[in-house]
């Protein structure tokens, strides 16, 4: 072995020797720690130039990436409602007023409705800043709503997921979502228009085991976490270790659950690709 | 006997009562009075102790030891029941039984979570969990009603779908997202009995139905209570407050309106008198079925789907 051979990895700097770095300037790779700026990160699709590391980014910037300039955001005025008076550490309510802070979003889903390469298409994207991403009333009702105007106005149905499952704090009724929003997509497919699933990381529990697993077409991300149990759950029932890349994307489509994965960069002339197969199935 | 914590004071008077009929059955004393007077006073304590449950006690019931579980009813109920295995995929999955079989000279197709009767039984059961081949079984047992046109009838009972290795490499989200998919649309009848425990995708993986009904003492919910409190509360020992927070008895579903109605027990639960259970079950079945059998397949779907639409609370915020 070469005396030049890194023994240990990652950051060995004790914390007073460390540089301060003002926050929103630069950006750290979770998984290789390399160093770049917010912009060059942004600018490169929030993929990590070194390792190709997808960050996490949520509904507007997946809207942004892949409509033709112009969308218009619909059913935003639904918010979610503490019913059950649920408590726990933190009330139902104060952690909804936290995430609406947090966020600046109503919700852990928001529908946009535009167009990919010309193409007319609808896509709810869920993001994970809010409560885990979590599915309650509002995101099956959201997804219900979505459904509707698909059949109505005769226009293929994405959706994004990025959760966690289930939200807790509503009991029951966020079970019943899963059997809501899968009753609502059989009848889009009665209606034989296309629904997109796109699992992004993570998508787990009742959100898997519901919409996102529905698609006509499943594809996902490099990288991302999907499964039913979560990784933790699963170790503590078999009392052993998980296997290298167990439930990633790659393990997903190795088991023949997802139709293929693709980078960020080429999602949208992905999505072209299929709109356009889809929507002019005779073309010269 | 198995006596739950918060049974303990029968179980001095179930002592009594057997110690009297020993007594009676050595010697000709008359203990006719006697034994009358214990067994009223039964009833009395039964009567209040059953009807000031908690939530956490309801959880417990529902996993008495004695409880009947799916196969029992099955057997009590049905008239030349076949019981039917396999996914035709992969496996043959214990964790979930079915069949078609018999009542009242109507055919049926049942499915339903079963959990094992003793230690042995319980393994091999997989403590009623069960694994992808469970659902795509049950998926196949539906498909095999809809081509005959018969109902189907699904009894619950389960802590949750495995979440084991295996059933993600198999695809355990895919199997249960499925069944919600196509049981929405199923041309036939679905009836559905929360039998003991309802947990979360595992139990609603076989729960989609035009009717879903609970026995009083069962629960159903999201997720289990101490699963809950490890993650909300970051401890398993806040399992009671949980189920009280989560709302997850009979009562509070039938008032949400996420179910249809509540099925009695007898006193002191299913498992004090499981014939008589089985015999109320047995006549809900058949008048459920009778009754969803008039509609046609198309208005029965609509209705269906048209009730899980309705599923949600949410409240409409100001434009800003």
């Amino acid at each position: 072995m070469g005396w030049f051979k890194r023994f240990k990895e990652g950051i060995q700097t004790a914390t007073k020797n460390k540089k301060e770095a003002p926050d929103g300037l630069w950006y750290k790779c979770k998984k290789c720690n390399e160093t770049i700026t917010v912009k060059e990160l942004r600018d490169n699709y929030y993929i990590c130039p070194k390792c190709e590391y997808h960050t996490r980014i949520g509904s507007y910037d997946y809207f942004e990436l892949l409509f033709d300039g112009k969308y218009d955001i619909l059913f935003d005025n639904l918010v979610s409602k503490d019913f059950l008076e649920f408590t726990d550490l933190v009330d139902y309510k104060d952690r909804l007023v936290k995430a609406k802070e947090k966020t600046h979003l109503n919700e852990a889903i928001t529908v946009a409705v535009g167009k990919i390469a010309k193409k007319p298409i609808l896509i709810s994207a869920m993001d994970f800043s809010f409560i885990g991403g979590s599915m309650g009333s509002v995101v099956g009702e959201k997804i219900s709503r979505s459904v509707d105007y698909c059949i109505e106005h005769k226009i293929p149905y994405m959706n994004i997921s990025k959760s966690g499952g289930a939200r807790m704090m509503e009991s029951a009724f966020s079970l019943m979502q899963m059997a809501k929003t899968s009753a609502k997509l059989s009848q889009l497919a009665r209606k034989k228009i296309p629904y997109f699933s796109f699992l992004t990381d993570p998508t787990t529990g009742g959100v898997t085991a519901s919409f996102a697993m529905l698609g006509d077409i499943n594809f996902s991300e490099p990288g991302a976490l999907i499964g039913f149990a979560g990784p933790r759950v699963i170790k503590e029932t078999i009392k052993r270790d998980l296997p290298e890349g167990f439930q990633s994307s790659e393990f997903l489509l190795e088991h023949g659950f997802l139709d293929f994965i693709v980078d960020r960069k080429s999602l949208r002339t992905k999505l072209a690709d299929l709109l356009t197969l889809f929507s002019d199935p005779q073309a010269a | 006997m198995v006596f739950l914590e918060f049974e303990r004071p029968l179980e001095k008077l179930y002592e009594q009562l057997e110690k009297i009929r020993q007594i009676e059955s050595e010697g000709d004393i008359d203990v006719t009075d006697k034994v009358k007077e214990l067994e009223s006073k039964i009833k009395t304590k039964q009567k209040e102790i059953y009807s000031n449950l908690s939530g956490w006690q309801k959880v417990q019931l529902s996993r008495h030891p004695e409880r009947p579980y799916s196969l029992y009813y099955i057997e009590t109920m049905f008239k030349k029941f076949v019981e039917l295995h396999g996914d035709r995929t992969y496996g043959d999955d214990k964790a979930i039984v079915g069949g078609i079989g018999r009542i009242n000279g109507q055919t049926l197709v049942v499915i339903g979570h079963q959990k094992g009767v003793n230690t042995k039984m319980r393994q091999y059961r997989n403590f009623g969990m069960a694994n992808p081949e469970g659902y795509r079984k049950a998926l196949r047992l539906m498909k095999l009603a809809e081509k005959f046109n018969y109902p189907v009838v699904c009894l619950i009972d389960t802590p949750g779908a495995y979440p084991g290795l295996e059933a993600e490499e198999r695809g355990q989200a895919e199997a249960i997202a499925k069944n919600l998919l196509e049981m929405a649309q199923l041309r036939v009848p679905i009836v559905c009995y929360i039998i003991g425990e309802g947990a979360s995708g595992g139990a609603l993986g076989i729960g989609l139905g035009d009717r879903v009904y609970m026995l009083e003492n069962t629960w159903y919910s999201v997720i289990s209570p101490e699963s809950c409190s490890s993650i909300l509360w970051r401890s398993w020992d806040h399992k009671e407050e949980a189920a009280e927070s989560l709302k997850l008895t009979a009562d509070h579903m039938l008032e949400f309106g996420l179910i249809d109605d509540v099925i009695k027990e007898p006193l002191g639960g299913a498992h004090n008198d499981p014939e008589k259970m089985a015999k109320i079950l047995k006549s809900h079945i058949k008048k459920e079925v009778a009754t969803l059998m008039e509609l046609t397949p198309q208005r029965r779907i609509d209705q269906r789907i048209k009730k899980y639409c309705k599923m949600g609370v949410y409240q409409t915020a100001a434009a800003e």
